[in-house]
């Protein structure tokens, strides 16, 4: 198995930079997911990875070996296309053993490997079809079984699942989970969802404009976002921003309509009055009468069933987005924002801003 | 086939139909029927009489050793050509479809050949091959080839060939490059991710998926190299010497034009006809199953 | 560039395999140099005879005639043209360069005009017309397309002699604009416009020849752009059909009257105004290759598959 550096990686298209400077270490097993919006970059790193594009700058090192320049052939690799790519003209069998052919194994062997990945993924008995006679699930399936016979040290994803339909969707990437972990092959996983992100990463990248903006595990990305552009991609519904400065020897925030929230966890580093973004997951917004609680003017509700999401505005015209337990109705709503789960940003430069 | 929301009348769409039909009636279905109906009879060297001969004619032609000269004449000159002219071309446009600097340059300067008349194609290298005028004829004779195409027939065989492989060449590029061009790139970096190296992955990836192109450019070519080359033929070497370059097509022009036998003609041009539809029915079979990838 | 916690594996340093590197390196600069010697050989095997050709069209007869061309131009172009252009190449002088250029053009644009407007009329009619027949009539203009006219050449010939039509315009366009290739093309185009334009256009009040005249051909004007192209070119490189149909000089086009000047290929010919010929004959549908590059590639592609 096979370990995963990349060094300061960096990707011009003529004058457009996409990627700049990228560093990220994957370990031994390790699966890592590369979140981002599209244009990000997130799939041209990797590409870089794959060797089907080359890095401007900066080193590619997959088990030791420094694969910067080396073709997608000397890689050790194997990779699941979006479209699947499967080859139109070739058996799902010739499709599987492609790989192994190449690399001369023998007829046998080739047929074991082929069998016991088909078996793997339940793809038995379509060995002899063509792509085209199968569904988008069983082409995916034949796409990981492809990568799967091929043994590489690396396995890369680009986003394999958003060509299925939702269910199909979920169910897969429940199996490429599984899946990965009893091969324990080391992994990249590129996709948009932040869904699949979260629930498929052992750790996840997260792409803003050609750099990572936060490379953590999930739930520390959820909980301790880096920046601004984390903290509103991952979690749905995003969220809530709010405008505020550092005030009270730097102990509280003050909100443009005056009201002071005093910080939980301690004061913030900064000079008085710095403008401040401070940050609330809409599950985060508690309801009630209080002292301190603000009206919502409801503007629009969302039922989800065991949920419900209410998006107002404040008087001060702060729009805020909640997400409360059971169905919700009426024209106003008070909620209190909750120092306990306060994000704290600075204004200008989007990072957060620990105690 | 029909859209489902359409027009009624009866007599306008006659009206908009009836010059293509009457086009099509009277140079098409009226002299093919009359070079049948003349492809039985046989006419007396004056013109005077007639008289039904059955597949007389027929048998005739097909027992005729300059018939059977003119068609393997064609065989080679067809087979050569559409060789000649398929496989650089296929070369040319794998060169040009990688990413390389001035690959657009490259592909514009290919494709304007495509533009010059077969005739025209054969003065431009008769007089790059004219045994006295011509800088490579007279390049062969001066290393001690005995060039002239007019005295060998093999040397006029080549020298059609070399004509007609160059005007075809850049149609079979345009072609091939829009082939290639519709292989999903997606496919080849797979390939190249599953270990196979450019070579490998030409013979089996990009030649097999470009087979559909391959096939329906053979059929053109072939066709081409028979009917199409009639200028080529008669301005460079006029069937000659000794009717080395004689082919199917131009021996209907000779029997037909030149020495007014009808009858013989008619059966020639009969059995061009068959040809025709055989390689346009086997092309249609080729399109029907030709695989959608 | 930022990662709040660096994960466990610990840096290992890169090994470098050298000799892969240098290998990976020169396959892929013998790759491109493959790429680019061919391309580049491609273009010369393409362009040398035309080279030649302009070479040959700027000396003197003499130069030509003692067998030695040189490489490059000479000095003699301007007459050379003028001879060609107002007396006819090659010792024979059979037509003049700019009557035959004349001709050619009016046969070419004669038979696209033709071919694009009978084929697009009769599409319009089977498809968006139901009437008894229509079948039989698609099918009769399709078989057309498997007959090339040099296959049919002799009895369309004396139809042609039969119908009085030799040595006229008539006789020379009309036997070549019946095209099925058009038709279908035209055909297959009109089946993708969407039926609510025509039910748009019924809700209007706009019969079909309105509704052909404001939305179809609105429509199909790349494509009819595209097939222009294809079929000029196809209508100013006929050969075998006016070589037959004309034997007026003053309506010889110029492909047939060129091949006509050079005779038996005789080294004394005036090979200098014979090349200048040549150079005028390829150059307009050359041209139209060249500044419609897009619209043929696309004219090209489409039509035929």
């Amino acid at each position: 198995m096979a370990t995963l550096s990349l060094r300061d990686v960096r990707k011009s298209f003529g004058a457009t930079q996409v990627l700049h400077g990228i560093e990220l270490d994957v370990a031994d097993g390790e699966l890592v997911v590369i979140v981002g919006a599209s244009g990000c970059g997130k799939s041209t790193l990797l590409r870089i990875v794959a060797g089907l594009e080359t890095a401007t700058s900066g080193q590619v090192v997959i088990n030791g070996r420094d694969v910067t320049e080396l073709e997608p052939a000397d890689r050790d690799i194997a990779m699941v296309f979006q479209n699947y790519a499967l080859y139109p003209h070739m058996s799902v069998f010739g499709n599987m053993a492609y790989g192994l052919k190449i690399r001369g194994m023998g007829k046998a062997e080739i047929e074991k490997r082929v069998k016991a990945a088909a078996e793997i993924l339940g793809i038995g008995p379509l060995l002899d079809r063509k792509p085209k006679q199968l569904s988008g699930g069983q082409r995916q399936r034949v796409a990981m079984g492809r990568a799967i016979v091929r043994e590489p040290a690396l396995f890369l994803f680009d986003e394999p699942l958003s060509n299925l339909d939702a269910k199909l969707r979920v169910q897969m990437r429940a199996e490429i989970r599984r899946l990965q972990r009893r091969l324990g092959v080391t992994s990249l996983f590129v996709t948009h969802d932040q869904v699949e992100a979260m629930t498929l990463g052992d750790r996840l990248v997260v792409m803003n404009a050609g750099r990572a903006a936060q490379v953590a595990p999930p739930m520390e990305i959820f909980e301790r976002p880096a920046d601004t552009y984390v903290a509103g991609f991952i979690g749905s519904p995003a969220m809530n921003f709010i405008p505020a400065t550092l005030d009270q020897g730097n102990a509280s925030a003050r909100l443009s309509d005056g009201t002071l929230i005093r910080f939980a966890d301690g004061p913030r580093p900064g000079e008085a009055g710095m403008p401040l973004t401070l940050g609330l997951r809409p599950e985060h917004v508690e309801t009630g009468d209080g002292p301190d609680s603000l009206p919502l003017a409801v503007e629009l509700i969302e039922p989800l069933g065991s949920e419900t999401v209410v998006h107002g505005r404040a008087a001060s015209g702060m729009a805020v987005t909640a997400r409360l337990q059971g169905a919700f109705s009426g024209e106003s709503l008070p909620v209190r924002l909750t120092p306990t789960h306060l994000h704290v940003f600075d204004a200008e430069t989007g990072r957060r801003l620990e105690p | 086939m029909q859209k489902k929301v359409i027009f009624k009348g009866r007599l306008l769409p006659l009206a908009l139909l009836a010059p293509q039909l009457a086009v099509t009636f009277v140079f098409f279905f009226w002299p093919a029927g009359q070079a049948i109906y003349q492809s039985l009879l046989r006419e007396d060297a004056f013109g005077f009489s007639r008289e039904f001969v059955g597949l007389e004619n027929f048998q005739e032609v097909l027992s005729d050793p300059s018939w059977v000269n003119a068609a393997l004449n064609s065989l080679v000159f067809s087979g050569c050509v559409a060789g000649l002219a398929l496989g650089l071309a296929l070369f040319l446009a794998v060169q040009a479809d990688k990413s390389l600097r001035g690959a657009t340059v490259y592909r514009s300067l290919l494709i304007w050949p495509y533009a010059v008349a077969p005739a025209v194609a054969a003065v431009l290298w008769l007089f790059l091959f004219q045994p006295n005028v011509g800088l490579l004829g007279r390049g062969l004779n001066a290393i001690g080839i005995a060039w002239d195409y007019r005295l060998n027939g093999n040397q006029a065989m080549i020298l059609v060939i070399i004509a007609a492989a160059w005007k075809q060449l850049a149609y079979n590029f345009i072609f091939f490059l829009a082939g290639l061009q519709s292989i999903p790139a997606s496919v080849l970096e797979a390939a190249a991710i599953d270990g196979a190296r450019p070579a490998r992955r030409f013979w089996t990836i990009i030649f097999p998926l470009l087979s559909p192109t391959t096939f329906f450019l053979l059929v053109v070519n072939l066709t081409y190299a028979f009917f199409e080359t009639f200028g080529i033929i008669h301005a460079l070497t006029s069937g000659g010497p000794a009717k080395a370059t004689e082919t199917l097509i131009y021996k209907v022009y000779v029997d037909g034009v030149q020495n007014l036998n009808l009858g013989s003609s008619s059966a020639q041009s009969v059995i061009l006809m068959i040809l025709v539809i055989g390689l346009t029915a086997i092309q249609f079979r080729a399109v029907e199953k030709k695989v959608h990838y | 560039m930022s990662s709040t916690t660096l994960p466990a594996t610990a840096r290992v340093p890169a090994v470098r395999d050298d000799a892969l590197l240098r290998a990976t390196r020169r396959r892929l600069l013998i790759s491109r140099i493959i790429a680019h010697g061919a391309l580049i050989l491609g273009v010369l095997i393409v362009a040398f005879p035309i080279w030649m050709t302009l070479v040959g069209s700027t000396h003197d007869a003499a130069t030509i005639g003692r067998g030695d061309v040189p490489l490059l131009p000479g000095l003699h172009a301007t007459e050379n043209y003028a001879t060609a252009w107002n007396e006819g190449g090659g010792r024979t002088r059979t037509t003049p360069a700019s009557i035959m250029l004349w001709n050619s053009l009016l046969m070419a644009v004669l038979i696209a005009v033709g071919k694009i407007a009978i084929s697009i009329l009769s599409a319009y009619a089977v498809v968006f017309f139901s009437f008894p027949g229509r079948m039989a009539a698609f099918w009769a203009i399709f078989i057309t397309l498997m007959l090339p006219v040099e296959v049919r050449i002799i009895p369309t010939f004396q139809v042609i002699v039969d119908l009085n039509l030799g040595n006229t315009w008539a006789g020379l366009v009309i036997p070549l604009i019946a095209s099925a290739t058009a038709t279908l093309l035209f055909r297959q185009f009109f089946l993708t416009i969407p039926d609510e334009f025509v039910e748009a256009a019924k809700i209007d009040g706009a019969g079909p020849l309105r509704f052909l005249k404001d939305v179809v051909l609105p429509l199909s004007l790349t494509n009819i752009a595209a097939l222009f192209v294809i079929l000029f070119i196809y209508g100013w490189n006929q050969y075998l059909w006016p070589l037959l149909i004309i034997n007026d000089r003053s309506m010889e086009t110029i492909v047939v009257g060129l091949s006509k000047m050079i005779g038996s290929g005789d080294s004394q010919n005036e090979w200098n105004t014979i090349m200048a010929t040549a150079v005028l004959a390829l150059l307009p549908p050359v041209l139209v290759v060249a500044l419609m590059q897009r619209w043929f590639v696309r004219g090209l592609t489409e039509t035929e598959k």
